[in-house]
């Protein structure tokens, strides 16, 4: 692990041709995986428009895509299936960095998205939202979700952060789960006195990317974007990071800068993707340990990888859930968990896991 | 399931067998024992007294000290009598022994996992028992006897699963099981989730109660089979922590002073999951006392070994004092003591944080 970072990091000049021709062909190897796993992601995105509880076939949807709507079907697509796709692969792709961000800035391999705060913040501002004004608009819960999500991933690492070194691995687990602890009484409390609110944030909070307009993806689109591109600008500090602070910061890393600019990647990509389609912690925990297993420790590669994962995971678990129990629809949130834990349990078993 | 996430050792293992020996039968029973430890335990007893006479004689209906003390005697008055020794003193006593049950088991996986933020989550014990919990209540109906069955079932089959898929040879062992655990956590977790969305709006909210952790519904019914089990768990989980000292200094070194060290660590497990699953079946997931206990004992009693009693003690007072103020703080509305525990052990990590930031900025 030790010699791929640093050579990724500072460009250790490797002796002779043996050695850049060996480079180059590991590159060409990573960039052909990663187009085979764009290719497999559009794939998906098809079947996610094509495939649901009405078939329609391709000639179909390609004319509803490019003359707009004429029948039934061409809405279906337009109004249901497209968002709900843009939807998997935006959000899906958000949850896979953020949770590569949150493992290498915490250098632990538990770490998910939600150690912040951010589900519960989003999900307390939901229940908040739906207790005052009785309304579970998807375009004005957003804004709710992503403001709690804020205030809470503010909160903890408020908590978290000590003295100058910036928020220590450690401390911001602690801050993390004490700030949920909190929330998630106070959720208990709310929905307890409420039922009506209990009855419809127990839909919420399972987390699903059905029945949300193409208002939403376009009102987290900015923010999805701001948080990735500071999340791939920052794969180079994150790989000195995962040396150690010591070794990081003789690199000439700065660490703090790296930590707190991560983290601000973290709330935005997490807390965008929780305000659309509810709180998902599977994808951001398990997405980059598939990853990694291919691509290695270095981050260059390993970030667009877990972005490209994470897109499919979600869209697969999503049409799996709409044709595995018709004529009902299981929730994208539930079964990313269920196809997704056996796979890492078997990875952990294999003992590929702890490479960190 | 965030919660065991941070693999951290616990503070320098400044253990050193201190205090007194107390030697009885010509020394072949011999204890040790710290006067502060007992002091500690003294003093946390008489705040169980208190807020047990508080919890008593206060409520909806009042009952003088003088009479509560005639009732427990077995010479109260209709009325009084009902009151005090039908509804209170077994809501009591079930708080004490929860409380108490969960304070132990936790200080017991704090110390064995070496880790500040140990709990029986990490064997996914509590995820399998909610899971267990709300398919009883919602796909088999079942009232309060098949429930309790349930999360008893639920919890050990995962606990077992857990282990039996993170078994194997190396060193990682313990890491192994806190991978898996997050695993199959994040499974039972989603299909706990999933059977909500699929309940009715009545069904829901009564595993909703349940999922807090509540002691609305204790009465003797429920107070004698934890006793009874408590009975047997508590004395194994003490004669078996006796190796907790050695195994805090390190698996290696605990196995170069002769510590069977895999059985020692099995026995301590499985002792720590069953006082968690009895007092799951009894009165539901109540979070943070198992957490809290041992972290407010430590200063108290100034020792880092394993504070087994005191921990059990710390944590009686908790949950009883947690439940006396869930059923007054809202006035008409009978909080789930799990709401509070909830809320007032966040309040406390976020305190303890920042006295911490304070003392690193000093």
């Amino acid at each position: 692990m030790g010699t791929t970072t640093i050579s990724a990091t500072d460009g250790v000049p490797q002796t002779g041709h043996t050695g850049r021709r060996r480079r180059t062909d590991v590159a060409a190897a990573r960039l052909s995986g990663l187009l085979l796993a764009c290719a497999l992601l559009v794939l998906v995105a098809v079947l996610s428009v094509a495939v649901g509880a009405k078939a329609i076939p391709p000639g179909e949807v390609l004319r509803a895509l490019v003359h707009g709507r004429d029948s039934v079907d061409d809405s279906v697509v337009l109004d249901l299936r497209l968002p709900r796709t843009l939807l998997g692969v935006v959000v899906g792709a958000a949850l896979g960095l953020a949770g590569v961000l949150m493992q290498a800035l915490t250098r632990n391999p538990l770490a998910d998205p939600g150690i912040l705060g951010v589900n519960m913040g989003a999900s307390a501002a939901v229940v908040v939202a739906i207790a005052l004004w009785r309304s579970t608009d998807p375009s004005f819960c957003v804004w709710f979700a992503f403001a709690g999500a804020g205030l809470a991933a503010a909160a903890v690492q408020l908590l978290g952060s000590r003295g100058r070194s910036g928020p220590g691995p450690v401390r911001l687990a602690l801050a993390g789960t004490a700030v949920s602890a909190v929330l998630s009484a106070l959720i208990s409390v709310v929905t307890l006195l409420r039922p009506d609110v209990f009855d419809q944030f127990r839909f919420w909070g399972v987390g699903s990317l059905a029945g949300q307009p193409m208002s939403v993806v376009t009102e987290v689109l900015p923010f999805l974007g701001a948080g990735a591109l500071l999340a791939l600008g920052l794969s180079g500090s994150l790989n000195a990071l995962a040396l150690g602070d010591e070794t990081a910061r003789a690199l000439g890393t700065g660490v703090r800068r790296t930590r707190v600019l991560g983290m601000l990647a973290v709330t935005l990509l997490c807390g965008a993707a929780t305000a659309a389609v509810g709180p998902i912690t599977f994808v951001g925990l398990a997405v980059p340990h598939l990853a990694r297993a291919l691509t290695g420790p270095g981050h260059r590669w390993l970030l667009p990888y877990s972005m490209v994962f994470g897109a499919t995971l979600l869209l697969g678990s999503d049409i799996l859930g709409r044709v595995v129990a018709p004529p009902g629809e299981i929730q994208a949130g539930i079964v990313t968990a269920f196809a997704g834990a056996p796979v890492f349990i078997a990875l952990v078993r294999r003992r590929r896991i702890a490479e960190l | 399931m965030n919660a065991p996430t941070t693999l951290s050792p616990l503070s320098a293992p400044e253990t050193a067998l201190r205090g007194r020996v107390l030697r009885l039968y010509g020394g072949r029973v011999s204890l040790r024992w710290r006067p502060r430890t007992v002091l500690v335990c003294l003093a946390l007893t008489a705040g169980c007294l208190v807020v047990g006479a508080l919890g008593l004689t206060t409520g909806a209906y009042r009952v003088p000290l003088p009479a509560v003390l005639a009732c427990l005697t077995g010479h109260g008055t209709g009325a009084d009598s009902f009151i005090v020794t039908s509804l209170r003193l077994p809501r009591l006593v079930c708080a004490l022994l929860a409380g108490g049950a969960l304070g132990m088991s936790g200080a017991v996986f704090q110390s064995m996992s070496r880790n500040p933020l140990g709990s029986p989550d990490i064997v996914g014990f509590t995820s399998g028992a909610a899971s267990g919990a709300v398919v009883e209540i919602v796909l088999f109906h079942g009232g309060p006897y098949a429930t309790a069955a349930g999360s008893l079932a639920g919890g050990l089959v995962t606990a077992l699963a857990v282990g039996l898929l993170a078994a194997g040879r190396g060193a990682a062992v313990g890491y192994r099981v806190v991978l898996v655990g997050i695993g199959v956590s994040a499974m039972l977790t989603s299909l706990t989730a999933y059977l909500l969305t699929r309940a009715s709006l009545y069904e829901a909210q009564d595993a909703q109660i349940w999922l807090i952790g509540s002691l609305n519904s204790a009465s003797w019914a429920v107070v004698t089979p934890l006793a009874a089990a408590l009975a047997v768990l508590v004395p194994a989980t003490v004669l078996a922590a006796r190796a907790l000292d050695w195994l805090e200094l390190g698996e290696d070194t605990a196995r170069g002073l002769g510590v069977p060290v895999g059985r020692a660590r099995l026995v301590l497990a499985v002792c720590a999951t069953g006082l968690a699953a009895v007092t799951t079946a009894a009165v539901g997931p109540i979070t943070f006392v198992a957490l809290a206990a041992p972290h407010l004992c430590r200063p108290l009693v100034r020792s880092s070994g394993a504070l087994l009693v005191p921990a059990g003690v710390m944590g009686a007072l908790l949950l009883a004092a947690s439940d006396f103020a869930a059923q007054r703080v809202l006035p008409g509305t009978e909080l789930p003591v799990g709401a509070l525990t909830g809320v007032l052990g966040g309040l406390y990590l976020c305190r303890l944080l920042v006295a911490r930031r304070r003392a690193a900025r000093a």
